[in-house]
């Protein structure tokens, strides 16, 4: 066994989590910093040296820890995209946070500290109850975040998080309970390949989806992210939509769909149902908000939507489309909130009726904002696109209704978005201290370029973030055909005609006779 | 290095540059660099056309990136080069070229020029793209990309609310046709297991009689797939039903019009369907679809433009209306005649949208017609311009010399094909297209009557008002286009110059207006024999219909005259209305009544969809927030769930804040549990 790269990635953070707790608030922030940069470094390391097309489980660790319970952590393909984004946005996130908290500093810090190894840890555990307790307590810090450093609301949308998120998971906790016992093995990677019965399976399925579609969030179990993310700070809001919401889209994608692959094509009419009706629905709500933040979670909950019916459309390109839709998404709705952010300090309102005309005294931000509305929009060259459009290929071949009502996503996305920028960049300057505020400074522009390259980069060359998921989603693929559900395409040929509908009449005729 | 590389990235580097170095590199840097670029690829876009027309140029695909492989959707970066898109390529770069140069002069005085130049090269860019696609996604990049530029110029006096709203809903609008478009992609897809161009348009005719699973309804494939794909292009080349974001778009600076929204842009969908003519020729009704709504466009359009009052609205009418004809050309199998006249019509409607530039230039931003008049002997060089573009847009030419200007050889084509094919759809194209011309003519020269001719009507403008007067605001720019909505009531005797003395607009305006003149005047006359009756030079980069051309050339007297006949029709009412008579239109638009007013709110589009789209579309949003998301899911779920706490407990405030321990307490007991399960 060679050297224990994800643990160190783990631990990384954790320790300095602790050491943030006492240190003073400069030497805090330092220290986040540093550690979030090694974990990113740490990152890049496990990218390059991820073996695309090697072993399905790499840089696996194991210890036994009392009665069956493991030490056990290895990734594939996905879990390492999602870890990389993870990594990534941490410091950004750090950078955010830099003046916009001054009180517990070292507390906060820890916080978000923690919430990394736990996010990390999420996605790289192998044993089932290891994925549990990482997935559950990676809200806790999220809670203090809202609940410490939040808005003046910050209770009830804490509340109101914790609620959803409790009943789910109770629901799911049993089921894992239930599976281990007739499983035998609390090993992640042997239950993706264990055949459950398919009635129980029905059950199974139902209570990871209690758990995963509140993560998600999928309609109607959104309505605590709106709050959650008016209350939260900005980085607890990059952090809330670039990461925690991707755990639901990895739970479906890791739990759901290989453990229970009958049971997911069997409500493969329930989770199109509810993502046209998010689509559409919060994409018409979002059109009508009047708080920045507000506007952009309904837009998550649209675009959330795209990944979960892009990955029960049980085709390679829906899965793919969704794993680049969660990448892009974590990028785009971080990107949006960070720009939110960078005004809120300035002007500390989200109300968007205060601001206007920004891009005449923030030529650069408003640059930026373009860059990330349009690939919210998906307009081809971002990571937006590629995402919708390999995703909804996806979806069309299981069904051409679902894709018509989840594509009506580009015309309703571009109205909300495009509505909220000229309320917030164009337009004249209606307040004098809007008016006033200056243009990005040197660590807002490390904060937002980095993305923006990102964004472009996945638009123009995704390739870079498919390869290493590739032979993952192929494998799951397979375990998915025998269930997967046949499109409403049925393409049946016939007898094509032997001449161009415009054939002129002396050409038909002779083409007629050549028959 | 190949030559397209240079034509479609040298734009492309120039925006780049232009945009971001903004401030740092000042107005004039910025402008020479974008308008140099554009002139590089112009040059080398010439020879590439000049060697398909000399024929022995072959087509040729430069790949340049891989772009996305997933599974057995694959689709790269490639520049395609063949006939068809080097029509385009002279036409893009000329056009884009010239207006580029025509912008130093006409946008002078705006602050915030590197900007709009930047745009301007971004622009182009996405419309080499689209044109150079070898594949459908790369040309939907294109077709957004061009979406884009096209809503951050009309919306580039972002001051102004009237520009915003008209750049979203020129956004807005053509998402509806992109959900065409893109669901055609899935659909060809699915169907050839490909996006490749040239693959699908080989495997097209073995699909034409395959039946394909649409919302439930069985159809036929390549009609469903074609029928989608062409939704597309009536949202980008404003066909009638998605047409109502063209006029707005006038709100941009008036090179942009010139460009985007006349010459290369909205000529897209056109151009699409000629691209994929194989694919079409296999979908009946898809193509009798395409013939009608031409067919429509072209007439609707017309009737609308007769009646306007804004300079730049009658010519964006008339852009709808030309649209419709080399739609209609494509749908009858004429696809060398529509792009003909997407080749012609991209130089005199430049030059027409250009020469209105040049007149709104001189009188001082006033864009209403009815304070023009006189203008003839004040400034020349602009009338005899727009001479040339009209002669050339309403086709005047002597049929026994074949010779005439630009407008004469294409529409002439495209009438004979919709007459020559000979189907139902085809001949109600031939007579609306017919009388489309005849209108066209009507307001082409009443355009000019009302501009060049009469009396001088200025002194009831407020913008020549404070012209003279002196009250010069410095966000005088800003305040051009307002459009009819600012009418003022027109004082008593609304005759007169108020002493304003018009100017002739500087050289760098003059000489693509003198340029553009000479294709309007010589383009079709040139190319005529090329696009129309020569099969080699497509070489199979469109459906090339022998028969067609044959029955064309067979087609009655009667229908090769009509053209010029209606013309002539249409100059003499012209004539009548504005000059021998100036107050006969007055009464003839109080004859009409209804209809007159139907024609002058543009057939009432704009207040329908306001009342079955945009309305309901607030009101439903705020229906499922405050119904739904609040009123609903959060009164019976987490609220409902805290009031049961609350009476249960009757300390829900106790239980609220200490929600993080009990929660980690239910998620230890969990774990404790499973332990415990495990274990025993």
């Amino acid at each position: 066994m060679g050297f224990p790269i994800l643990s160190v990635t783990l631990a990384v953070p954790l320790a300095a989590a602790i050491v943030c707790l006492f240190l003073n608030a400069p030497a805090a922030r330092t220290l986040a910093l540093a550690a979030t940069l090694a974990d990113l470094a740490l990152g890049i390391v496990l990218w390059a040296n991820y073996d695309i097309g090697g072993a399905q489980w790499q840089f696996t660790e194991r210890a036994d820890l009392f009665a069956g319970f493991q030490y056990a952590l290895g990734i594939d393909g996905i879990a390492l995209m999602l870890i990389v984004l993870s990594v990534f946005l941490m410091p950004i996130c750090i950078l955010a946070s830099w003046d916009a908290i001054d009180r517990r500093v070292g507390e906060y810090m820890a916080a978000f500290l923690l919430m990394e190894t736990l996010m990390i840890g999420v996605f790289c555990a192998q044993d089932l109850f290891l994925f549990y307790i990482m997935f559950e307590a990676g809200l806790i810090p999220m809670y203090l975040i809202i609940g410490v450093w939040g808005g003046a609301n910050r209770i009830y949308a804490s509340y109101k998080f914790f609620l959803y998120t409790l009943l789910g998971s109770v629901l799911m906790l049993i089921a894992m309970l239930w599976m281990v016992n007739v499983a035998g093995t609390t090993s992640i990677p042997a239950l993706m390949q264990y055949d459950f019965a398919p009635q129980a399976q029905t059950w199974l399925w139902l209570a990871f989806f209690a758990s995963f579609a509140v993560k998600m969030p999928m309609w109607p179990a959104h309505t605590w992210l709106p709050d959650a993310h008016v209350q939260a700070p900005t980085a607890g809001s990059v952090i809330l939509a670039g990461v925690l919401l991707k755990m639901g889209g990895y739970g479906f994608i890791r739990f759901s769909l290989p453990m229970f692959p009958e049971a997911s094509a069997q409500f493969m009419w329930l989770i199109f149902g509810l993502s046209m009706a998010a689509v559409v629905i919060t994409s018409l709500i979002a059109l009508v908000q009047h708080d920045m933040k507000k506007l952009i979670a309904y837009s998550s909950v649209a675009h959330m939507a795209i990944v979960t019916a892009g990955l029960f459309a049980f085709n390679v390109q829906g899965l793919e489309g969704a794993m680049v839709m969660m990448l892009s998404h974590g990028l785009v709705s971080g990107a949006l909130f960070l720009c939110v952010g960078v005004i809120y300090d300035r002007l500390h309102t989200r109300e968007i009726d205060r601001y206007g005309g920004l891009s005449i005294n923030m030529p650069m931000y408003a640059l930026f904002f373009m860059v990330f509305t349009m690939a919210s929009i998906g307009l081809p060259g971002t990571s937006g696109f590629v995402a919708e459009f390999i995703s909804l290929v996806g979806v069309y071949e299981a069904s051409s209704l679902a894709t018509l009502v989840l594509t009506t996503g580009i015309i309703l996305g571009a109205a909300y978005m495009l509505y909220l920028y000229w309320r917030v960049a164009f337009g004249v300057q209606r307040n004098a201290d809007a008016a006033a505020m200056r243009d990005l400074t040197g660590r807002e522009w490390l904060m937002l370029a980095p993305i923006a390259a990102a964004v472009l980069w996945m638009g123009v060359y995704p390739e870079s973030f498919l390869a290493p998921m590739r032979k993952d989603i192929a494998t799951l693929d397979a375990r998915l055909a025998g269930a997967a559900p046949t499109g409403d395409a049925r393409l049946a040929p016939g007898k094509p005609r032997s001449y161009p509908a415009n054939a002129i009449a002396h050409e038909a005729a002779a083409a007629g006779e050549a028959e | 290095m190949n030559s397209i590389v240079l034509i479609v990235f040298a734009p492309l580097v120039a925006a780049i540059v232009g945009g971001l170095g903004n401030r740092m590199l000042g107005a004039t840097v910025v402008k020479s660099i974008t308008t140099g670029a554009l002139f590089l690829s112009a040059a080398l876009s010439w020879p590439i056309f000049l060697a398909f027309v000399a024929g022995g140029a072959e087509a040729t695909v430069v790949p340049v990136m891989d772009w996305v492989r997933s599974g057995d959707l694959v689709f790269d970066w490639a520049l395609r080069v063949d006939a068809l898109t080097a029509v385009m390529l002279v036409v893009i770069t000329t056009v884009s070229a010239l207006v580029h140069l025509y912008s130093w002069g006409y946008m002078e005085e705006d602050p915030d020029q590197p900007r709009f130049f930047a745009y301007l090269s971004l622009f182009t860019f996405a419309m080499l793209m689209l044109v150079t696609a070898d594949n459908l996604v790369q040309m939907f990049f294109g077709w957004e990309g061009v979406g884009l530029a096209s809503y951050l110029l009309i919306g580039f006096w972002f001051r102004k609310p009237s520009a915003n709203a008209a750049a979203i809903k020129a956004f807005v609008v053509n998402r509806v046709g992109d959900l065409g478009f893109i669901l055609g992609i899935f659909g060809t897809y699915l169907v050839f297991g490909t996006v490749s161009i040239p693959e699908i348009l080989a495997a097209a005719p073995g699909m034409s009689g395959a039946t394909i699973g649409f919302l439930g309804w069985r159809v036929q494939t390549m009609d469903l797939l074609c029928i989608l794909l062409f939704i597309g292009a009536m949202g980008k080349s404003a066909q009638l039903g998605l047409h109502t974001w063209l006029p707005d778009a006038m709100e941009g600076p008036t090179p942009v019009s010139a460009l985007i929204h006349a010459a290369t842009m909205v000529t897209a969908g056109v151009f699409m369907v000629c691209r994929l003519s194989p694919m079409f020729e296999t979908a009946p009704v898809a193509l009798a679809m395409v013939t009608i709504v031409g067919a429509a466009t072209c007439i609707f359009a017309a009737t609308v433009g007769t009646t306007q009052w804004d300079i730049k609205r009658v010519i964006a009418y008339s852009t709808c209306s030309q649209l419709g004809y080399m739609f209609f050309a494509a749908g009858v199998g004429a696809y060398g005649a529509a792009m003909f006249h997407l080749f012609t019509h991209a130089f005199f409607k430049a030059l027409l949208f250009l020469g209105a530039g040049s007149v709104i230039h001189a009188m001082h931003h006033e864009q209403d017609m009815r304070y023009y008049g006189a203008l003839r002997r004040e400034i020349p060089l602009t009338f005899w311009a727009m001479m040339a573009g009209t002669l050339a847009i309403t086709g005047v030419g002597i049929y026994w010399l074949q010779a005439g200007f630009a407008g004469f050889h294409s529409k002439d084509a495209i009438l004979e094909a919709a007459f020559a094919r000979g189907t139902e759809s085809g001949n109600f194209a031939f007579f609306m297209g017919a009388f489309a011309a005849l209108l066209t003519s009507f307001y082409s020269w009443r355009l000019i009557f009302l501009t060049f001719f009469g009396e001088a009507r200025w002194a009831a403008s407020e913008h020549i008002q404070h012209a003279v007067h002196g009250q010069h605001e410095p966000l005088d720019a800003e305040n051009e286009d307002l459009g009819p909505s600012h009418e003022h009531s027109l004082p008593a005797n609304p005759e007169g110059t108020a002493g304003y003395h018009p100017h002739e607009s500087p050289l760098s305006m003059l000489i693509p207006l003198g340029l553009l003149a000479l294709g309007a005047i010589f383009a079709g006359w040139v190319f005529s024999p090329t696009f129309l009756d020569d099969a080699e030079f497509w070489g199979g980069s469109i459906y090339y219909n022998e028969g067609l051309i044959h029955a064309m050339h067979a087609v009655p007297l009667w229908v090769k005259l009509t053209a010029t006949v209606v013309m002539l029709i249409g100059l003499f009412a012209a004539w009548l209305a504005y000059i021998r008579d100036p107050d006969l239109s007055r009464r003839g638009a109080e004859q009409l009544g209804p209809v007159y007013r139907l024609f002058c709110n543009k057939w009432y589009f704009d207040e329908i969809y306001h009342v079955i789209f945009v309305k309901p579309a607030f009101w439903l949003g705020r229906l499922f927030w405050r119904r739904g998301d609040v009123g609903l899911i959060d009164r019976f779920g987490p609220d409902g769930a805290a009031w049961v706490v609350a009476q249960g407990a009757g300390a829900a405030k106790r239980f609220q804040s200490g929600y993080v321990t009990s929660y980690a307490l239910v998620m230890l007991l969990g774990l404790v549990a499973a332990v415990t399960w495990v274990l025993f």
